[in-house]
């Protein structure tokens, strides 16, 4: 099975933000990165795909900064065959400028399987996926919480509000990660020595068109500190009043 | 052109909630550029709800069905949705970015060529652009984004926009449309057990963190959710999440779902940043935990602090006798 997955460079989830003197990006000083969760859902499922078929090719592919080699090398560790940077000076906000150097680069690859995380947590735009498709002109699904592959097909489950879809679709697909897809494995630290011999080819990042422009990014409005309305459950009736009376949400 | 189509979501033969608030957002719009709303139902049939949208500010309610419109039909619900706003001229699109909208949109958005501006939580027109703002980094920073493809494809948080009555006198028109079976098809719909809300949803949310000690604890959140006669859903945070006492769906936080509602109770929860960052644009949050100094005290309107094994009990009877 030979099997890609589009993977992203992103800040830790428990990163405090700092907006950068720019007025419209993050100042990443002392920023901790590591590869998007649901990406790393992604890699774990296409080495589980690799290793049930006893054979075939695991190929990452990130668009990003020449520092996400590092997160390449992150996946290189957990079992991929292969990585290729498509490298940008900054990864833009439109998704679609994203999805087609993607596209370009994975088109004639011959891939059975393309495997992206639903969204990547700093921009969340839930878009990269679903457009490479579109682009590719392949089936997608998205957000997917299972997933099984038999003779080219797959069927996959993926959470709605209220529910769950469980979808049909022919391969060669798209197929984006939900957490509870599956646990990702930690790079052994013989993944790690054999990463750094692993290829990886870095390319210019083309996107074309560039749709959308970020004006500014500013810091949402800090909660006001509340307070303790008691000890024990002793406060639960004043409690219950002022959520009646004061917030009026009873 | 000046003119918003709205692109609002049915689930069954009725119109979600959400829809509402599509028509208002897009009405915003339109009133910024001097046009309509055309509000697109896409559907097997006529659905029930759809006369109202010309309350919220709908010019226009078209309705396309076909066969194969019954359950979610990604391929070609989104031929047929950019295949409207090509033909049409439309300076904007606008969506629901619900779990159906966060599919769809990108695809429609693809079709067009254009960007995509997702799950915003402002939206209106500066000079000729459309301009956005959307959380970014699980809503500790927003990003504010100029949007110069056209149509500009925007898909809107849900409840947050507030629906705004805006009665036009609205025509309504169905229109038949033939679509080629999908590659992608929905088999089944597994539907949750009846009367759950999901947490995205629910204008109440009760969520248990690492406090509640054991996972079979967490009917002591059941049954205080349970209190709010169908208002309120569980959550969890993700450190119960990962140890498998509670379902990932039922995860709020950044790796898991943002809510807003309006009244939100964290119980046990000691408030990483990764879980604030999934429910501070809730209007009310209660916390109830043990510690005093725990992180969440800061975030919260209301807080308790003891041993909710003792709180959560008692609430839950004191909401049960005022709402007898």
């Amino acid at each position: 099975m030979k099997i890609a997955v589009c993977i992203k460079r992103v800040p830790d989830s428990e990163t405090r933000v700092k907006v950068a003197n720019d007025g419209r990006s993050l100042d990443e000083a002392g920023v901790k990165f590591i590869l998007n969760p649901y990406d790393e859902f992604a890699v774990e499922e296409a080495l589980r795909r690799k290793e049930a078929a006893g054979a075939g090719e695991v190929a990452v592919i990130a668009v990003g900064t020449a520092a996400s080699q590092e997160t390449i090398r992150t996946a290189l560790a957990m079992g991929a065959d292969r990585g290729v940077l498509l490298q940008a000076d900054a990864v833009p906000a439109d998704g679609l400028a994203v999805a087609r150097a993607l596209a370009a680069e994975l088109q004639d690859g011959g891939y059975d399987l393309i495997l992206c995380g639903k969204m990547a947590i700093d921009d969340q735009s839930y878009q990269v996926g679903p457009m490479l498709a579109e682009r590719l002109g392949l089936p997608c699904v998205t957000a997917v919480t299972t997933l099984s592959l038999e003779g080219g097909k797959g069927v996959a489950e993926r959470e709605i509000e209220g529910g769950v879809e469980v979808v049909e679709f022919p391969l060669p697909a798209v197929v984006t990660a939900d957490k509870g897809l599956n646990e990702p494995r930690y790079p052994a630290l013989k993944g790690i020595m054999a990463a750094k011999k692993k290829p990886l080819a870095v390319k210019p990042f083309d996107g074309g068109t560039v749709g959308v422009a970020v004006t500014g990014m500013g810091l949402p409005a800090e909660r006001q500190e509340g307070r303790i309305v008691g000890e024990g459950a002793a406060a639960v009736p004043e409690l219950v009043r002022l959520l009646r009376e004061e917030a009026k949400v009873l | 052109m000046s003119h918003v189509l709205a692109v609002v979501e049915q689930r069954d033969g009725a119109l979600r909630k959400v829809s509402h608030e599509v028509v208002t957002g897009a009405r915003r719009l339109a009133d910024a550029l001097g046009g309509e709303v055309h509000a697109l139902i896409v559907a097997a049939a006529p659905v029930t709800g759809a006369e109202a949208l010309a309350g919220f500010g709908a010019d226009r309610v078209v309705t396309a069905t076909g066969d194969g419109f019954a359950r979610y039909a990604p391929e070609g619900m989104a031929a047929i949705i950019a295949e409207r706003a090509r033909d049409g001229g439309y300076r904007a699109v606008v969506c629901a970015a619900t779990a159906t909208g966060k599919d769809l949109a990108p695809r429609v958005a693809a079709k067009l060529d254009v960007s995509l501006a997702a799950d915003v939580t402002d939206v209106g027109m500066d000079g000729a652009a459309v301009v956005v703002t959307r959380p970014v980094y699980a809503g500790k920073a927003n990003l504010r984004l100029s949007v110069t493809a056209a149509p500009a494809v925007v898909s809107l948080r849900p409840n947050v926009f507030t629906p705004v009555e805006r009665p036009r006198a609205g025509t309504a028109e169905t229109i038949a449309v033939s679509t080629a079976a999908g590659r992608v098809t929905v088999r089944e719909v597994k539907a949750a057990a009846a009367g759950t809300l999901d947490v995205a949803e629910a204008p109440i949310v009760v969520s248990g963190g690492r406090g509640l000690k054991e996972p079979e604890n967490f009917k002591l959140l059941e049954e205080l959710a349970a209190a709010f006669g169908g208002q309120a859903a569980v959550g969890a945070s993700r450190a119960v999440v990962d140890a498998g006492w509670r379902a990932h769906g039922d995860q709020v936080g950044q790796t898991g779902k943002t809510v807003s509602p309006n009244l939100y109770f964290a119980v046990g929860v000691s408030g990483a940043i990764q879980h604030l960052a999934g429910m501070r644009t809730s209007k009310v949050i209660v916390a109830i935990n043990k510690d005093k100094d725990a992180p969440i005290f800061k975030v919260a309107d209301y807080g308790i602090v003891g041993d909710l094994f003792e709180v959560v009990p008692r609430l839950t009877e004191e909401i049960r006798r005022v709402r007898g």
